[in-house]
């Protein structure tokens, strides 16, 4: 009983904030009642529901919070977040787009980027806000549904091909306990191409920060997005970051999932595949440590035929820490000639640290190939030991190895400069 | 340059080494032959400082240190190198990267300086053909894909990067067909010089027509029962291994 009573006090938190703030939230009422209304009906999950049982959610959301933060970040503190010197770059800054800090002049032609809190009158816009998400399949999607606090809306025109890579920067920097809801919508208007990455990461601040991110994709007829998701919120992090992509005809998107730290991350990763011909990857690195807490569920939704999925995810497990990877895979009874792989590789390199890993297929369609794999190990001893025999320390033969481990991941990234990056930041980790 | 006095090893408690001696100089050519089970492969782990292995007598000197007290890394450093008999596959590590943070740990072992970019390049070049390895499979990740000559030649290439004192080939004929073998032999010969020595491990003497040794002993039951020059070898081929099995009296 005594859980349940908690329960009620967070979620009850959570809907006075709510009603409180409504009036002075942007965007359409109407969507925002009825987020709060599916969040009421679903509740804070505990350990027993099924989505979130390696997670004790309701443990980070207990005691006080801010829903906002008036801390000031500084174009320097900003600046060290722009890991990407060519780039479009977006700061979304507790929660909120701030234009006087992104790096959006001149935009390439076909390319607009707009604070989502403004623009509500556009067509596109209305034509996909809040269209692909569905409140009602998870409690986080409609808290950020009802209290989403801001963010951009990303629209590509038909046929535009947007070479330099869009970087969405959502930094946090907090003085008290705080949940922010952001919110994206990028929409990849027929035959456009789009590089999107976005990074999250919490600077200046000694308390705990939970924030719930969501960012739809609407990838058009023929257009090919190659998006990225690098998560290094260190050790105040709290991390729920829903990424939900609607696919149309002929529409290639990649994504890559790169978690290098955070107290707690739990990825939603939700892909739907609405027509044919359509290719998706999805790529994920997880390198967990301390008693940090991983979580990655993603749901390939093939609904139609002739379509090709493939998803890679890795991690490394360090410590007391834990990693969950659920990967759920539907093969709709239309989407004959599916081919759907999936892969979850795994080392443990403590007694202690933890991985859960479910590979969760359903298919109803006959004349399919899909198939999944996961494993979990050591490090080899016997390739340690060839390297040793060369002469490299047990330290540098074991770096090297997790490096070689992580590289299947990371060479899917094509931008070079990030790559970069990442490889370094991994490095970092290894030290 | 090697001395080996007495040497018992055992692994998960079974005694296979029963009291090795074996005296290796500098600019010396020796072979060790002998039957399946009889303790070669083993002899070469307990050199390179394989963990499984338990010394449980005996002695080993390289170079007036000793060995047993080093790291597997250690040794090589000192200038032990150990061609395995089967190589490891390493995806994602690719060759030239490992040989490069390989040699520049040994450099840092001997206090020098990591070697300079367009030497190792320079190096890399020059010793690939020695063993007519493809430039493209150096590039590649270690041993992976490579087919089994592939993989005994990129042991020798690395050992022709390496450059050690004392080279173990541990049956690095197996599975080659003539040419892969004129080629691995090849390159073990033009490497050998006044100041290195190599041990040649094999069960047929067929190697030893290209690498020709100076002394040939022969293993058996974890002891070198017999020593003496390559003819012995031929032999050996000739008898099989039962004559020596007869002359011990086993």
């Amino acid at each position: 009983m005594e859980i349940i009573t908690k329960t009620n006090i967070t979620k009850d938190k959570l809907i006075a904030e709510f009603e409180s703030s409504k009036n002075s939230l942007f965007g359409d009422l109407k969507l925002r009642e009825a987020a709060a209304e599916a969040f009421s009906k679903q509740g804070i999950p505990n350990r027993k529901s099924e989505e979130y049982k390696y997670v004790n959610v309701e443990l980070l959301l207990k005691g006080d919070h801010s829903f906002s933060s008036s801390k000031k970040l500084s174009s320097q503190q900003i600046g060290s977040t722009q890991f990407l010197k060519d780039a479009i770059v977006i700061v979304i800054e507790n929660g909120v787009y701030n234009k006087e800090h992104s790096r959006i002049n001149p935009l390439p032609q076909g390319l607009q980027i707009f604070n989502i809190a403004e623009a509500n009158s556009n067509e596109t816009f209305q034509k996909h806000f809040s269209k692909y998400s569905d409140i009602k399949s998870d409690p986080f999607i409609a808290l950020n549904g009802a209290l989403a606090s801001g963010g951009v809306f990303i629209h590509v025109a038909k046929s535009a091909v947007i070479v330099t890579p869009v970087h969405i920067i959502h930094i946090t920097s907090v003085s008290e306990a705080t949940i922010l809801n952001s919110r994206n919508l990028v929409v990849v208007d027929e035959n456009a191409q789009l590089k999107i990455v976005e990074s999250y990461e919490i600077i200046d601040s000694s308390v705990k920060c939970f924030n719930n991110a969501l960012t739809e994709i609407a990838v058009e007829v023929n257009a090919i997005v190659d998006h990225y998701k690098i998560q290094n919120e260190k050790e105040f992090g709290n991390l729920i970051s829903t990424t939900q992509v609607l696919q149309k005809k002929q529409s290639h998107f990649s994504t890559h999932t790169f978690t290098l730290s955070g107290s707690f991350v739990r990825n939603n990763l939700n892909m739907v595949l609405d027509d044919q011909f359509i290719e998706s990857h999805l790529n994920g690195l997880y390198l967990t440590n301390g008693t940090q807490v991983v979580d990655n569920h993603t749901l390939v939704d093939h609904r139609k035929p002739n379509c090709n999925s493939n998803e890679l995810y890795k991690g490394i497990i360090e410590d007391k820490s834990s990693a969950t990877f659920n990967g759920k895979i539907y093969v709709r009874k239309d989407a004959q000639k599916t081919n759907a792989f999936q892969s979850n590789k795994n080392i443990l390199l403590s007694d202690d640290g933890t991985i859960n890993t479910k590979p969760q297929l359903e298919i109803y369609a006959d004349d399919v190939k899909c198939s999944h794999g996961t494993s979990t190990g050591k490090l080899d001893a016997d390739k340690i030991f060839y390297l040793r025999a060369r002469g490299l320390s047990e330290i540098s033969a074991k770096k090297l190895l997790m490096h070689a481990f992580a590289s299947e991941v990371v060479d899917t990234v094509k931008i070079e400069a990030l790559r970069e990056y990442i490889e370094a930041e991994i490095s970092k980790r290894f030290e | 340059m090697l001395s080996i006095k007495n040497l018992h090893a055992s692994i998960g408690g079974k005694e296979i080494l029963k009291g090795i001696y074996l005296e290796v100089k500098a600019g010396e050519v020796h072979a060790i032959m002998g039957p399946n089970g009889s303790g070669k492969s083993t002899l070469s782990a307990v050199l390179a400082g394989r963990e499984d292995y338990e010394v449980t007598e005996g002695s080993i000197t390289f170079n007036g240190k000793n060995l047993l007290e080093l790291s597997p890394e250690d040794r090589a450093r000192e200038g032990i190198f150990l061609a395995f008999q089967y190589p490891i596959e390493i995806p994602g590590v690719s060759n030239v990267n490992f040989l490069k943070t390989a040699l520049n740990e040994i450099r840092a072992y001997k206090g020098l300086e990591p070697m300079e970019a367009k030497d190792f390049l320079a190096r890399l070049k020059e010793k690939q053909k020695l063993v007519e390895l493809d430039g493209k499979l150096a590039n590649r990740s270690v041993n992976e894909g490579f087919s089994g000559g592939e993989k005994k030649r990129n042991e020798i290439f690395q050992m022709a990067m390496l450059d050690p004192c004392l080279a173990i080939l541990d049956e690095t004929d197996s599975g080659l067909d003539i040419d892969a073998l004129r080629i691995v032999a090849g390159g073990v010969n033009k490497l050998k010089s006044k100041d290195n020595a190599t041990i040649v491990i094999t069960h047929y003497q067929r190697l030893l027509d290209y690498i020709v040794p100076d002394v040939v002993h022969v293993l058996f039951n974890g002891k070198i029962v017999k020593s003496g020059p390559k003819e012995l070898a031929l032999e050996l081929e000739e008898k099989g291994y039962d004559f020596i099995k007869e002359e011990v009296g086993a």
